[in-house]
């Protein structure tokens, strides 16, 4: 294999328990693959981010400037890092640095990194107020949602026929359940402040969730999909607990929405099945989920697929997936020296 | 998902070890039964034909029929709805 040397650097290396990012655990797929001995470069917004500090998993660890500093402070950065590191592949795993990242692609492709991402048109057709045609394509049903920009809406929405509880959720991030106005307005303004305008409000469905990871080659194929149905959840709603499943209706609902977006690079979608066994249409993400170290344990290595793609060669072909394999994630603690901590605040660096 | 009650594709999928624990490779669902239960599994993993199964529980317990035909009505019943 080619890739077993290659620099790989990887966002989302935080990991807070309710709802951590991705890319620790992207970046574990690869430590742990009998065909990765290469070196993974974490990025990171936060010097609290664990994963920064995780020799396992994270040869050396930077700091980026946050997305809303802007493209220039982002490429600038970007390049130092690339000038001492040599970075090979870049896997960007956090939904808010994604737009800016895709515009700055060819940017990034020109400075001699490989990416497999899709295109902005792409990330723009899977976007959360697009839901009800993208679940139009997929097959199945989508819970009621409409994009919100005051707190108006929570007191007249009865009328037009909304009921609660409801789920009011940021256009990138954050979930919550509402039951009565006054909740729906505290979560509205917590939600704004954080992810901006506009707020979603979509209607809630009882049921179980369910959930696919695959990568979409960018001609309409998905591979190496890896399905979940979630047995434990945090309060954010994130799972802490899940067992792979075979659910050929969420497997050909995927596989219709890669299909009609030509989707190039990792997703997640999310669906929730109803006490009658419809499924709707929640969201789809356009990284790995947090989740993904599970594809390395039905040996479906999908970050491992993505570099493949990436540096122009094709992934393997797996086994047929496993059902009844479980992942059950735990908390733990680093130990981290002040002198690590200090060289990050003041360099942005751990090394 | 349709509606599976006494279908004989959803008693099949099942993965049903001898100490009772259930698994459905489709749903995700797990749960656990008693020895009445899985005998009863195993007989509609054979037959979802619900007046063979009783034939097949009567000659086992001893049991009215409208008795037996009532548990497994009820039994189907919560599978389905834990399924679905």
């Amino acid at each position: 294999m080619s890739n077993n040397k290659l620099t790989v650097a990887i966002t989302g290396m935080n990991a807070k328990p309710d709802n951590p990012g991705p890319g620790l655990a992207v970046s574990r797929c690869l430590t742990e693959s009998d065909n990765f001995s290469g070196r993974v470069i974490g990025l990171s917004y936060d010097a609290l981010d664990p994963g920064l500090y995780l020799k396992d998993y994270c040869d050396v660890g930077y700091l980026l400037p946050y997305p809303s500093s802007g493209d220039d402070a982002f490429l600038e950065r970007l390049t130092e890092i690339h000038e001492k590191e040599h970075i090979d592949v870049f896997i960007p795993c956090l939904d808010a640095e994604l737009p800016s990242i895709i515009r700055l692609n060819s940017v990034i492709n020109e400075m001699g990194i490989k990416t497999f991402l899709p295109t902005a048109e792409q990330f723009r057709l899977r976007n959360k107020d697009k839901l009800v045609e993208l679940s139009k394509l997929a097959g199945i049903d989508c819970p009621r949602i409409e994009a919100i920009s005051n707190t108006q809406f929570f007191y007249e929405c009865q009328d037009d026929n909304w009921t609660f509880p409801l789920v009011v959720k940021g256009l990138f991030y954050d979930a919550k359940i509402v039951y009565n106005p006054e909740e729906a307005i505290i979560a509205f303004k917590s939600i704004a402040a954080e992810w901006g305008f506009p707020v979603l409000v979509q209607e809630f469905v009882k049921g179980g969730e369910y959930n696919l990871t695959a990568v979409g080659d960018g001609e309409g194929n998905m591979i190496g999909a890896v399905m979940m149905k979630k047995m434990a959840v945090t309060d954010k709603g994130k799972a802490w607990a899940g067992v792979t499943v075979l659910d050929n209706k969420l497997y050909e609902a995927s596989h219709q929405l890669i299909k009609a977006l030509n989707w190039r690079g990792p997703l997640e979608v999310e669906v929730l099945k109803d006490t009658k066994g419809n499924y709707n249409l929640l969201e789809i993400n356009p990284r790995f989920p947090a989740w993904i170290y599970l594809s390395h344990g039905v040996n479906r290595n999908l970050p491992m697929a993505l570099i493949k793609l990436a540096m122009n060669e094709t992934p393997p072909d797996y086994e047929d997936l496993k059902p009844g394999i479980l992942f059950i994630r735990y908390a733990q603690e680093v130990i981290v020296p002040m002198s690590k901590f200090e060289n990050l605040v003041v360099n942005g660096i751990n090394d | 998902m349709d509606n599976l009650q006494g279908s004989k594709e959803l008693y099949q999928r099942l993965a049903l070890s001898e100490n009772g624990f259930v698994f459905d490779p489709v749903s995700g669902q797990s749960f656990t039964v008693n020895e009445t239960g899985i005998e009863l599994l195993r007989l509609l993993q054979k037959s979802a034909d619900i007046q063979q199964v009783q034939k097949a529980l009567t000659d086992i317990y001893e049991a009215q029929p409208n008795e037996l035909e009532r548990d497994i009505n009820d039994f189907t019943s919560s599978l389905s709805e834990l399924m679905s």
